[in-house]
């Protein structure tokens, strides 16, 4: 558990810290420094986890187990590479004059908080606790979508503030009721009623009738933070408004988090109700996410604001694959947040300084990328390549796996997911195609641009294409088996 | 029987209090003036506070005390301040927000009361606390909060829309289970509390940006603008104009 302590402390310290030092040369390295150690302390915990089993800390505050502690691992790892790339990132942003110090300050420290709230979020063994650490992610984020001060920039952080608020108000309410039907069962003596250990132990006698009506609240509070469809307004504004780190941490895993939520409730909804209801909620939910942020990839005039979309279609196959439930589909599920977080964090770096290098947002204005400076340009074709599910990349295996799934259970389903995954990727490829082959614009000048992070996810993406580690196959039939009780190996 | 009417009376006090709790979200659904808005609010903190206070009274949980208190110093006295200086300090305190239709709003709200009826049916069965016939009532909080978010153009009517939920949100918790535990009350306070700080923020880059606090005003980001033939250099990213 000191490891996990580490974990937490690590970029609560830099949250800390650097909102004094945020503005100094050496911020970004401190900011790397604390996203380091969180990510070195975050991979002992997964291995002790993979050999040890799970831990309970001794409060029972924190619990940790194969789901969770895969999802830490993630989350404090592409922290550390978005933090890598931010330095020299947001350095180009102060010497351009969009950032002045204070705001710097408020943005190094924020994405510590950020980190933190989210490795919080995904340890924390108390349901009320983990709303509390989906709330503060939302605060910590809302003024570094507005970082830039210009009007777009506000209206869209004040859109994120306003629907997340909002949104997961209806969660809080959802664990009330949760907490309500656990009081029921256990009675109203204990201290630990709320504890997700106490809670899955006795899932099966907590009352289904109340459990359903909170799965409705919880689905549509977590729902609007992992962006789904009609809930989904948020996402593209405060994606694309935001500096560029931001993009990648907020899509890459924020939406993850909220996943990891709905998932754990989902799990003990289930084991009350002996029903698929909360399954069937999810999978229509993430269907129709799935096909209308397909359809909206196609008119975008963003760069940022397509690929958000590309999330929210990749979240909504997610949920709809947690939805269908099951072995097989689970571990698509599971390899799926890993492949997306990775592979679309390399996207929203890419693009960053894609537009960097163009001056624009604006994919009319994009051009010819490949020829100015081919690392940006193959970078952003093979990413988007690896996100729309080309072989040999792990994007592909986990699709497969879910239309194998979906094959098995649902057959006629397979229809809308295909149509969906022809569609969504001939709107990445319409537009994509003239910004990285077009003819580039006069006086375009390469940057300097660390393609590290970038090269280190898409090889990692790769490689789970071409053949899952054993470990990590192992890990994920862990994961598999709590969440679904069987495995699919 | 001298002890059950004891009881009964305070119980009676605690169904007075919600019954008051849920009228001024009505009277904020109504009040278009921002200086009154804000004080309606802090009533209704105060009457929060002293319902919680009924009971923790009642029920012999000391914690909710704890929780009142927390209640007067967040939603009484820090946030309502908060509001008002920002007010002074933005002009807008005479400000009044024309609602269009104040009757049909009115309807709208008890609609989503006997609403709230229907979808506490199955706690309210399920219950045995003394406080169960108030759980709709903070259901009804909850929707009310949300109608008066979506009725409202001014963004200070919102802030306040969004805290009568929270609002909602908490007395839901008082009456359902007593409460949450301690430190969960603890973490959802500081949230709210950082919220309201935001959105004071938020007033003041609002005012800058956009020379007023209307909701109406922020349109820039839409599908449907884009999609606009001509659209050039007006909207342009934020890129362009460095």
């Amino acid at each position: 558990m000191t490891l996990l302590g580490i974990t937490l402390v690590a970029p609560l310290a830099g949250c800390l810290l650097l909102a004094f030092l945020g503005h100094r040369k050496a911020a970004g390295w401190l900011n790397i420094g604390a996203s380091g150690v969180s990510f070195g302390a975050s991979a002992a915990l997964a291995l002790d986890v993979f050999t040890g089993g799970p831990q309970l800390s001794a409060g029972k505050y924190f619990y940790i187990d194969a789901f969770n502690v895969y999802l830490v691992a993630l989350t404090a790892f592409v922290g550390l590479t978005t933090a890598i790339f931010s330095r020299p990132y947001m350095r180009h942003e102060v010497e351009r004059g969009r950032v002045t110090d204070r705001r710097m300050r408020l943005y190094h420290s924020m994405y510590q908080g950020f980190l933190f709230t989210m490795l919080l979020a995904l340890s924390t063994n108390n349901l009320g606790i983990l709303w509390v650490a989906m709330e503060a992610a939302t605060l910590s984020t809302v003024l570094l979508v507005s970082l830039y001060r210009t009007p777009e920039s506000i209206e869209a952080a004040w859109k994120y503030f306003v629907l997340c608020g909002v949104g997961i108000a209806q969660a809080l309410f959802g664990t009330v009721l949760v907490y309500f039907a656990a009081e029921q069962h256990l009675g109203g003596e204990r201290e630990d009623t709320l504890l997700w250990t106490v809670l899955h132990g006795a899932a099966a006698n907590l009352d289904p009738a109340v459990l359903s009506l909170a799965f409705v609240f919880l689905l549509v509070g977590y729902g609007t933070k992992v962006g789904l469809v009609p809930l989904h307004n948020w996402l593209p504004d405060a994606h694309s408004e935001g500096p560029t780190p931001m993009s990648a941490v907020l899509s890459g895993l924020l939406l993850n988090v909220a996943l990891y939520a709905l998932v754990r409730l989902k799990m003990l909804v289930d084991a009350s109700l002996h029903t698929s209801l909360a399954g069937y909620l999810m999978m229509g939910f993430g269907l129709v996410s799935f096909m209308v942020a397909g359809l909206f990839l196609h008119r975008q005039h963003d760069i940022k604001r397509m690929f958000s979309y590309s999330s929210i279609e990749h979240m909504g196959l997610m949920t709809y694959a947690f939805g269908l439930g099951g072995p097989l589909a689970t571990f698509g599920a599971l390899l799926h947040m890993t492949v997306h977080s990775l592979t679309k964090s390399a996207i929203f770096i890419t693009v960053g300084y894609a537009s960097q290098l163009a001056g624009t947002q604006r994919i009319d204005r994009i051009r010819g990328i490949i020829r100015t400076q081919p690392a940006i340009g193959w970078s952003l074709l093979i990413g988007t390549i690896a996100i729309a599910g080309f072989p040999p990349f792990g994007v592909f295996t986990s699709e497969f796996l879910l239309i194998t799934a979906t094959m098995k259970a649902w057959p006629w389903l397979a229809v809308p997911l295909l149509i969906g995954f022809g569609v969504a990727f001939a709107g990445l490829f319409r537009h994509l195609q003239p910004m990285v082959f077009g003819e580039p614009p006069a006086g375009q000048k390469p940057l300097h641009a660390n393609m590290l992070p970038v090269m280190v996810h898409l090889v990692l993406v790769l490689w789970l294409g071409l053949s899952i580690p054993a470990f990590l196959a192992r890990w994920f039939e862990q994961a598999t088996v709590l969440i679904s009780g069987a495995s699919p190996l | 029987m001298t002890q059950f009417a004891q009881i009964g009376v305070f119980n009676q006090a605690i169904v007075l209090f919600a019954a008051l709790v849920l009228f001024t979200s009505f009277i904020m659904l109504a009040q278009t003036r921002m200086l009154p808005l804000i004080f309606s609010f802090a009533w209704q903190g105060a009457l929060l506070a002293v319902a919680t206070a009924l009971v923790a009274f009642v029920s012999g949980h000391s914690h909710l005390y704890v929780s009142a208190l927390m209640t007067v110093a967040l939603k009484v006295v820090a946030i309502p301040w908060l509001l008002y200086r920002l007010t002074l300090q933005l002009k807008i305190q005479f400000d009044a927000e024309p609602v269009r239709h104040p009757s049909l709003l009115l309807l709208g709200g008890a609609g989503l009361v006997i609403f709230s009826y229907s979808v506490a049916l199955p706690v309210v069965h399920r219950s045995g606390l003394a406080t169960r016939n108030t759980i709709a009532v903070s259901v009804a909080v909850i929707l009310i909060g949300m109608l008066l978010m979506i009725a409202r153009k001014k963004a200070l009517a919102q802030v306040i829309g969004f805290m009568s939920i929270e609002n909602g949100l908490f007395f839901s918790a008082v009456v359902s289970t007593y409460g949450m535990p301690l430190v969960v009350e603890l973490g959802v306070a500081f949230d709210v509390l950082v919220a309201a700080i935001l959105f004071g923020v938020f007033f003041l880059h609002m005012r800058e940006s956009f020379d007023s606090l209307d909701v109406d005003r922020l349109t820039r980001l839409s599908e449907a603008r884009d999609s606009l033939p001509g659209h050039g250099e007006a909207g342009e990213a934020p890129e362009s104009h460095p």
